[in-house]
C-alpha cells in the first residue's frame, strides 16, 4: 500500500521513518503506546478518500488523528496500520453571521474558531479543558463536553452538519445550513462513535451570541453533603448555571498551594457557580443563588463580577490536574457521570474505597451535571501501586454504573473503557453497536478494536479490569 | 404493570416477525398524517402509561411511551419544569413515544433545542421482540455509539419506544409577546437583529403582516428586551402559541397541501407560489401551495434545506426530501439491524424503509 500511496501522494503527506513515527505511538493517554506502520497527513479531501480507498483495497487498518490530546486512547495506532492525521485540516473555510454558523475543517483548534467568531460577537459554546489544542474533529468523535454543558450542551448540540469520507471512500453529507435534515439521526450517531464509522473532513457547528454578562460565585461549605445538597437547591430552584463545579479539600489546598486563587483551605468542600446573561439577569440569579448557598449551610460565599476576579476564581479550579500532580508522583483520572442526587453517596462510596485500597483520591468535578473526575493518586515506582489505582479505578466505575451512570462521561471508551463497557451493557446491546460499525464500516478498518469490546472479552472478564495511566500534556488546563 | 404489557407487546412483535406481518404502531394517532401512508395491523402503545421517575430536584423525567403527552406536561408544570422543545400534540391523545417517534419540535426549538437534544435514554423493543437499553439518564454520556438520539425523528421504523428519558428545563420566570406590525424587509432584519445578540426570544411568528415575538427569562431581561424590541404586548400570549404549535390558527385552514420548508434562518424570501408564513426565526417556514413537489423541493434545496409534505396526500412520492444514495444505503441497512423483517411502520419514512 505504502508503494502505491507514494505514486501520487506528495513526499511531505508521508512519515515512515521510525523516529518520527514515535510522535504517534499514543495520544493523552501514554500507558497505551504502539508506534504505527505509517502516518499520512493528507491536505485535500479528494487525498482522503483515495487513501481510504486504498487501505479499503489493501485491507490496512486507518487510525485518524486529531490534535492527539485524548484521554481514552482513541487515537492508538495500529501497528499494521496507518495514522491519519488530520492536523493539516486547519482551516476555517467559512464564517456566517448572519445564520451563526461557521464551517471548518476538523484539524481547527476549538479555541480558534470562537476566536474567528469573537469580531462577530460569537462563539462556540463547548469548551473541553484542552480547548487551546484539541481539535474540532477530535470534539466531535469524542462528543467533548467541557465547564459549560450543563446549559449549553455537548458536542452533539452545537454542530449541524458534517462531511464524513467512509472506508469505501464515498462522501456523505449530513445536515447542513438548516436546523434539521431528514432521515435517521446519522449526525447524532457519528458523534462520540471514536473514529470507527467514517473520517470527518468537514464541521459546521452553531455559533451562540456572547452573553452581555457573567458572575462567578464562590462557596464554601463544611461538610461535602451539605455542597452536593446545594447543587440540587440551585438546579431545584429552577436555576441553570453556566458552569457548576466543586472541589473536595484535598483538591483545594492542591490548588490553593499552587495557584493561589484565595480559596478557603480549611473547607470540606467549594463550589464554583458561574451565571451568564444580560447584567440585569445575572445580578437578579447572583441575588438568589447567594440566598441558596447560604441556606445550605454555605460557610463562606464570595461573588466574582470582574474579568480578572473571575478568572482568579476559576484558576484553581482550572489548574487542578496538574496542582494535584504536583502533590502525588502519579494519578489516575476517572470519569463516571451519575444522577445528580446519588452524589453525596457516590462520594461516600469512594472516600469509604479509598480507605478499603490505602490510595488517596482527589474529587473536581461537574457537579451541575453529576460528571465526576476523581483523581486516584498513586506511586507507579511502588511495586503493585499501579495494579492497586486500576483495581480501585474499576470499583469506582462500577459504583457508578451501580447508581444509574456510565462509565463515561465526556472522555471516551477508546481502549482504556473497554472492559469497563462490560459492565455497563448487556450482550444485545454490545451486539447491536458491532452491527452499527458493520454498517458503516463492513471490513472493521476504522480504529479496530476500539470503544466496543467484543462478546467473548466480556465473557472472558466475568469482572471488569480498568487499565490506565498519568496524563500527558501536563501544560494542558484539565477539567 | 408495565412489564406485563412489554411481554405482551413483545409477543405480538414476534408473531409479526415470524409471519411477515406489517405493523403500525399506534400511540394516541394523532399524527398519522404526518409521514407515508402505513398499511398494517396496530400495535397499540396505550398499555404502557405512567410516569416511572421524576424528582423536581433532577432535570430529567422516564416516562413509559405509551404515557399521554398532556398527563407528563401537567405533572412538569406542577413543579415549576417543562419539555425545553414544547412538542406539537395535534389531538388531546398524544402520547410521549409518539412525539419523540415523531421528532416534531415546536416554537421554542431554535433556542432550546429539538426533541434529539433532550432525549437521555430509550428502551426500545426492536422488530424481533428484543427489548434494548441505550442512553440513560445522565446528561454526558459517551458510552458506545449513540443508538438512542436516532429514535427520535425514526417515525417507529426502528422499533417500539417502551420507555423514554427526557431532559427538563425550568420554566422561565416572565414570559412577554410583542406584535409588531412590518413588511417582509423589515421583518427579516428585526429577526437578524435578534438571531445575533443575546436576547431572551423564544419564539417567532410571521404570517406576512405581523411578527409576533415571545420574550421569556428572566423578570429585568425580558422587560429590557420590550422596550428595545418596541411594538405592541399582547395581553394573553398563551392561546397563540399554543395555536401556533398545534397549526389551530386561521392561517393553517386551507385545501391546499401544507409544505414545511427547514432552512437557514436567514435566507431570502423563497421564490415560490402560494401563500408563507414563518417561525423558528426564520428557520422553519409554511407554505400552502398546489406547486409541484419537484419544484418544492429544488427551491428549499437551493436556499440551504429541505423541504416535507407536512399536510397533503403525496400519492407514492416521498413525503420528505429525498435522501443521496450512499445515505440511504446506510438507512436501508440500519434499518435491518433493527426490524430485519421489515415489520415496523414500513415505508412510512421513506418508501422500502
Amino acid at each position: 500500500m505504502l508503494a502505491e500511496l507514494r505514486q501520487w501522494l506528495p513526499a511531505e503527506t508521508l512519515v515512515t521513518h521510525p523516529q518520527e513515527l514515535r510522535a504517534y505511538e499514543c495520544d493523552g493517554l501514554p500507558a497505551y503506546r504502539r508506534v504505527p506502520g505509517a502516518v499520512v497527513i493528507p491536505t485535500t479531501e479528494d487525498q482522503v478518500k483515495r487513501i481510504l480507498a486504498a487501505a479499503h483495497r489493501h485491507r490496512v487498518p486507518v487510525v485518524a488523528r486529531g490534535a492527539g490530546t485524548g484521554l481514552s486512547g482513541g487515537a492508538l495506532p495500529d501497528p499494521d496500520g496507518i495514522v491519519l492525521s488530520m492536523a493539516r485540516f486547519n482551516r476555517i473555510l467559512s464564517i456566517d453571521p448572519v445564520n451563526r454558523i461557521a464551517r471548518v475543517q476538523p484539524g481547527v483548534r476549538n479555541l480558534a474558531i470562537s476566536e474567528a467568531a469573537a469580531p462577530h460577537g460569537l462563539y462556540y459554546a463547548p469548551d473541553p479543558s484542552s480547548q487551546i489544542a484539541c481539535s474540532i474533529g477530535g470534539n466531535v468523535a469524542e462528543n467533548a463536553g467541557g465547564v459549560h454543558c450543563l446549559k449549553y450542551g455537548l458536542t452533539v448540540h452545537n454542530v449541524q452538519g458534517l462531511r464524513v469520507v467512509t472506508p469505501d471512500g464515498e462522501t456523505l453529507t449530513l445536515g447542513g445550513e438548516a436546523l434539521d435534515t431528514p432521515g435517521y439521526d446519522l449526525l447524532a450517531l457519528l458523534h462520540g462513535s471514536e473514529g470507527m464509522l467514517g473520517v470527518i473532513v468537514e464541521i459546521t457547528v452553531k455559533l451562540l451570541p456572547r452573553p452581555e454578562d457573567v458572575a462567578v460565585l464562590l462557596a464554601a461549605f463544611a461538610a461535602l453533603p451539605a455542597a452536593a445538597d446545594a447543587v440540587a437547591g440551585i438546579i431545584g430552584a429552577g436555576i441553570v448555571p453556566a458552569g457548576l463545579e466543586m472541589m473536595d479539600n484535598p483538591a483545594i489546598r492542591a490548588a490553593e498551594d499552587f495557584v493561589h486563587a484565595g480559596y478557603p483551605v480549611d473547607a470540606a468542600a467549594i463550589l464554583l457557580v458561574e451565571l451568564d446573561g444580560t447584567t440585569e439577569s445575572v445580578e437578579a440569579q447572583a441575588r438568589r443563588v447567594r440566598e441558596l448557598l447560604q441556606r445550605h449551610g454555605a460557610t463562606r460565599v464570595d461573588t466574582a463580577r470582574d474579568p480578572q476576579t473571575r478568572a482568579r476564581f476559576w484558576a484553581g479550579r482550572k489548574s487542578a490536574f496538574p496542582a494535584v500532580g504536583r502533590i502525588s508522583p502519579d494519578y489516575y483520572c476517572m470519569d463516571g457521570t451519575i444522577p445528580r442526587r446519588r452524589l453525596a453517596e457516590v462520594l461516600q462510596g469512594i472516600a469509604r474505597l479509598s480507605r478499603e485500597f490505602g490510595l488517596a483520591v482527589v474529587n473536581v468535578f461537574h457537579a451541575g451535571d453529576g460528571n465526576l473526575h476523581p483523581l486516584i493518586l498513586y506511586d507507579a515506582a511502588k511495586p503493585g501501586e499501579l495494579e492497586r489505582a486500576e483495581r480501585f479505578g474499576t470499583r469506582i466505575l462500577e459504583l457508578c454504573v451501580q447508581a444509574g451512570g456510565t462509565i463515561t462521561g465526556e472522555h471516551g471508551v477508546g481502549v482504556e473503557k473497554l472492559d469497563a463497557m462490560c459492565v455497563q451493557f448487556a450482550p444485545a446491546e454490545l451486539e447491536r453497536f458491532h452491527a452499527v460499525k458493520q454498517v458503516f464500516d463492513p471490513e472493521g478498518l476504522l480504529n479496530p478494536g476500539k470503544a466496543v469490546p467484543s462478546l467473548h472479552r466480556c465473557a472472558e472478564l466475568g469482572a471488569m479490569h480498568v487499565h490506565g495511566g498519568a496524563l500527558p500534556h501536563p501544560e494542558l488546563p484539565r477539567f | 404493570m408495565a412489564e406485563a404489557a412489554i411481554a405482551r407487546l413483545r409477543e405480538r412483535v414476534r408473531e409479526a416477525a415470524a409471519t411477515g406481518t406489517a405493523l403500525e404502531i399506534v400511540g394516541g394517532g394523532t399524527k398519522r398524517f404526518y409521514g407515508r401512508s402505513v398499511y398494517g395491523e396496530p400495535l397499540h402503545t396505550t398499555g404502557l402509561s405512567g410516569i416511572v421517575h421524576h424528582e423536581p430536584s433532577e432535570l430529567f423525567v422516564t416516562v413509559l411511551g405509551g404515557t399521554a403527552l398532556a398527563q407528563l406536561e401537567a405533572r412538569l408544570a406542577e413543579t415549576g419544569q417543562m419539555l425545553a422543545f414544547e412538542p406539537p400534540h395535534f389531538g388531546a391523545a398524544a402520547t410521549v413515544g409518539g412525539m419523540v417517534a415523531a421528532g416534531l419540535s415546536g416554537p421554542r426549538r431554535p433556542w432550546a433545542g429539538a426533541v434529539r437534544d433532550h432525549l437521555l435514554g430509550v428502551r426500545v423493543l426492536d422488530g424481533t421482540g428484543q427489548l434494548l437499553h441505550f442512553g440513560g439518564e445522565v446528561m454526558k454520556n459517551v458510552a458506545g455509539y449513540d443508538l438512542f438520539r436516532p429514535m427520535a425523528g425514526a417515525l417507529g421504523t426502528l422499533g417500539v419506544l417502551v420507555e423514554v428519558t427526557l431532559k427538563l428545563v425550568p420554566l422561565p420566570a416572565q414570559t412577554e409577546t410583542r406584535a409588531l406590525a412590518l413588511d417582509q424587509a423589515q421583518m427579516r432584519s428585526t429577526l437578524e437583529r435578534l438571531w445575533r445578540s443575546p436576547q431572551p426570544v423564544t419564539a417567532t411568528w410571521y404570517d406576512g403582516e405581523i411578527l409576533y415575538v415571545r420574550l421569556a427569562g428572566e423578570a429585568p431581561d425580558v422587560a429590557a428586551a420590550a422596550r428595545r424590541l418596541g411594538g405592541e404586548r399582547l395581553p394573553d400570549d398563551t392561546a397563540l402559541w399554543q395555536d401556533v404549535r398545534e397549526q389551530r390558527l386561521p392561517w393553517f385552514h386551507d385545501p391546499r397541501p401544507l409544505w414545511r420548508l427547514s432552512v437557514p434562518p436567514a435566507a431570502p424570501q423563497i421564490p415560490l407560489p402560494g401563500d408563507w408564513a414563518e417561525e423558528w426565526s426564520g428557520a422553519q417556514r409554511w407554505l400552502l401551495s398546489d406547486s409541484d413537489a419537484e419544484s418544492v423541493r429544488r427551491a428549499a434545496a437551493s436556499a440551504g434545506g429541505h423541504a416535507t409534505l407536512f399536510r397533503g396526500d403525496p400519492g407514492e412520492d416521498e413525503v420528505f426530501q429525498p435522501l443521496a444514495a450512499p445515505v440511504l444505503h446506510l438507512h436501508r441497512r440500519l434499518k435491518a439491524i433493527f426490524d430485519p423483517h421489515g415489520v415496523f411502520n414500513p415505508g412510512r419514512l421513506y418508501a422500502g424503509l
